[in-house]
């Protein structure tokens, strides 16, 4: 599965929404409805998913799935 | 007496401060309840020893950690060893504390910073060092050993009760931004207590205090346990904000 798609598949688990309407453009905040909390924790199960350590001073540049994917796929490299 | 509440049993408690007084007895406690008491200890190490053997004599298992609650780097590693190893801890009680009685003419600002960075901001580090671990954790409920003092105040005890009122806005406000998650925050405000810390006053002073109380006499850190544990249950699932009195009545 590709990168963009298991970051859909896990936020779709943690907020109950439907994968289809998960986009690269979809915005944790304004889409999704997350507030900081949410975010924390989602931060977390990507952490233990991706096997990466997200620092939280990181996690406020952070704002849509397009930017979670690009910041997984600079520190994989 | 001691209430017994079946989920205490192998949850994962830190107890800090339950070297002596009522954090040993609420230690005590939850062993015989058989939970695994997390406790940590500063220095010596066969004490730490001893008390874990003397915990899980009673019930349950016990873990000792190195660290001070005003170290925050040793105490978030510490925390984040135990937890990576063992799992995620899911009741905290914030009981360590330090008392010096000092007219406020004679306070001096460093002894009122060693008495604010144990009892108001240890416990706020420790919470905060543990808040990543309680979003993993079921149940959480944590208990703040406040003071009866941090509620009316008392002469030659200004930065004491300072701290142990502090105490106070910071768990309503735990409770508060935390209880989207069920976690649970709550202060416990004991009056006299026999320990350590009131046996220190002379007979008069007792007798004189006796007197002031109602049910007439200096509460058991046991009780206080009770009531700890009390809390830490899912007994008292919906009871969350909460400063809770065990004073014999004095401040009524």
């Amino acid at each position: 599965m590709e990168l963009q798609d298991k970051v859909i598949k896990l936020v779709s688990e943690a907020t109950k929404m439907d994968a289809a309407n998960i986009s690269l453009n979809t915005s944790f905040v304004d889409d999704l409805n997350l507030d900081s909390l949410d975010m924390v924790e989602l931060m977390m199960k990507m952490e233990d998913e991706f096997g990466v350590e997200i620092p939280e001073d990181e996690t406020e540049n952070l704002k849509s799935i397009g930017d979670i994917v690009t910041y997984l796929k600079a520190k994989s490299h | 007496m001691i209430a017994t509440y079946s989920d205490l049993k192998d949850k994962i408690i830190l107890v800090t401060g339950a070297a002596r007084g009522i954090g040993k007895s609420i230690a005590l406690a939850l062993s015989a309840q058989g939970a695994h008491v997390v406790f940590n200890y500063r220095g010596d190490e066969s004490k730490a020893m001893s008390l874990k053997e003397g915990l899980e004599k009673v019930g349950g298992k016990a873990t000792g950690l190195k660290f001070d609650v005003t170290d925050y780097e040793s105490m978030t590693k510490a925390i984040d060893e135990f937890t990576k190893s063992v799992g995620p801890i899911s009741g905290l009680v914030n009981n360590a504390g330090v008392s010096k009685d000092t007219l406020l003419l004679r306070l001096k600002p460093d002894e009122i910073s060693s008495i604010i960075d144990t009892n108001l901001k240890g416990a706020m580090m420790v919470t905060q060092a543990l808040s990543r671990n309680f979003l993993k954790a079921e149940n959480v409920s944590i208990v703040h050993m406040s003071s009866i003092v941090g509620l009316m105040g008392n002469p030659s005890q200004a930065a004491y009760a300072a701290s142990k009122a502090g105490l106070i806005g910071f768990s309503k406000s735990v409770a508060k931004e935390l209880a989207s998650r069920n976690l649970r925050s709550n202060v416990i405000c004991p009056g006299f207590i026999q320990t350590d810390m009131t046996d220190a006053l002379n007979e008069k002073a007792k007798e004189e205090y006796s007197k002031s109380i109602p049910l007439g006499r200096f509460g058991t850190s046991e009780e206080v346990a009770n009531l700890t544990c009390f809390l830490l249950s899912r007994a008292s699932s919906y009871l969350t904000g909460e400063v809770i009195k065990i004073d014999g009545g004095l401040y009524i």
